[in-house]
């Protein structure tokens, strides 16, 4: 019988020391060629800003394969600096920040490709379980409308809200836990 | 009397999975970052069956023992902290990356944001990590973290717990968590560890005292496995 799994419980307030002693925010250098910068402020349902959020993210490299081994298309390159992981705290104006490179497109289910997207995990006090979602980019609009995750939301306001803002220098991506203006916050299947 | 099913959890109680709902009142942070709208199922993909295997760094020795990382030994019940980090399946999660952080033997963390008038201590700043070995296992040597006061509710105080970070197989195992400790007597009066509602899950949060593991005119044991959502892929599956 398989085991039954631990529960989660809050990351709490005094993280700090133990996850984010060392800078994990820049996947790639800011001089990287085709760098990215991804940008965006955690906000509660009061709309304030969360001051002591992480922000994780996962995802594949430029050509749209991921540094696991269960990613085994041998055909795609790998790059070994990049991982593909990034963390980041969120700062006094609830901001958190990532240096990366757009990924490249993912297979989705039954053979459909995914759009580019950039997994993200978010822990915070208040928070017994993390929040899931995605970052899609906002220059892929053809992939967009053809990815199976974002055409199964009908809201197009709540699907908007995956989807990052250019803002010339960088993408925006911000994030609302409550409200009208909720990110659409995903749940694995049993 | 049944709690409300929340959103989350495919649909499934909170109480039946084993994990805490976002919204659980007791707790207050919850009230303004539990997020409100349902949650949308995301099927399995390559995107969430890999994830950082975050084992590639090199992890410093000393970093699994707390009590040497000062040139002194730090205050408080000295304690060896073991146990095997599995996945769903039951099968040792193997060079993965776990990471702890808690208070010192007064109760106290080295943060600038606790205001908890107990002493630090100059030779623990309460933060360490390891990667499991070929077996799953882990082990951390620490002092007993002291319970402390919080603004939740009146009179609130948190059991002694350990926050462990824990990567496992994939982005779907992605855990954070606290290890108890058997027999504390605030378990009743914690939102945070009452906000999981099944009991025996409860149960899966408490570490068990382990002679074997103590060792002589030296160190109390405790034991605490950890068992993590999703499975190891092996690259024959994904075809």
């Amino acid at each position: 019988m398989a085991p039954e799994t631990t529960p989660s419980q809050t990351i709490g307030p005094f993280f700090h020391d133990a996850l984010l002693a060392e800078d994990r925010s820049r996947l790639v250098s800011p001089d990287h060629p085709s760098a990215i910068r991804i940008e965006g402020t955690v906000y509660d349902g009061a709309g304030e800003p969360v001051p002591d959020a992480m922000v994780e993210i996962w995802q594949a490299n430029p050509a749209g394969r991921y540094d696991h081994p269960a990613d085994d298309r041998e055909d795609l390159p790998l790059d070994e600096d990049f991982s593909g992981f990034g963390r980041s705290g969120t700062d006094a104006g609830g901001k958190f920040s990532f240096v990366t490179l757009e990924p490249g497109p993912a297979p989705g289910p039954d053979g459909q490709a995914q759009a580019p997207h950039v997994m993200v995990s978010i822990f915070a006090r208040g928070l017994l379980k993390r929040l899931v979602t995605r970052i899609y980019f906002p220059d892929e609009e053809e992939a967009n409308a053809a990815d199976p995750l974002l055409r199964s939301i009908e809201d197009p306001g709540f699907r908007k809200t995956l989807i990052a803002r250019d803002e010339g220098e960088y993408l925006r991506f911000d994030v609302h836990l409550q409200g009208e203006d909720q990110t659409a916050f995903f749940e694995f299947p049993g | 009397m049944r709690q409300q099913p929340s959103v989350g959890d495919a649909g499934r109680r909170e109480e039946d999975t084993g994990q805490p709902p976002y919204s659980y009142p007791d707790y207050r942070s919850t009230e303004l970052r539990a997020p409100e709208k349902p949650l949308i199922i995301l099927p399995k993909t390559l995107s969430d069956t890999t994830g950082p295997a975050y084992g590639r760094d090199p992890i410093d020795k000393l970093d699994n023992d707390l009590t040497r990382q000062y040139g002194g030994e730090p205050l408080g019940e000295r304690i060896i902290v073991t146990g095997r980090v599995l996945d769903g399946d039951g099968r040792p999660v193997r060079n993965s990356l776990i990471e702890i952080w808690q208070a010192n033997a007064a109760g106290r963390y080295t943060h600038h944001n606790d205001q908890h008038p107990a002493p630090l201590d100059p030779n623990f700043d309460g933060a360490g990590r390891c990667l499991t070995d070929d077996e799953g296992r882990y082990r951390f040597t620490t002092v007993k973290p002291g319970a402390y006061p919080w603004k939740n509710h009146d009179n609130a105080w948190r059991p002694a717990h350990i926050h462990l970070s824990l990567f496992g197989p994939s982005f779907r195992s992605r855990l954070i968590t606290q290890m108890y400790f058997p027999g504390d007597p605030l378990f009743g009066q914690d939102p945070i560890f009452q906000s999981v509602r099944n009991p025996a899950a409860r149960q899966r949060m408490i570490s068990t005292f382990d002679l074997e593991t103590t060792e002589p005119e030296w160190a109390l044991g405790y034991r605490f496995d950890v068992v993590l959502e999703g499975r190891i892929a092996t690259p024959m599956e994904n075809h």
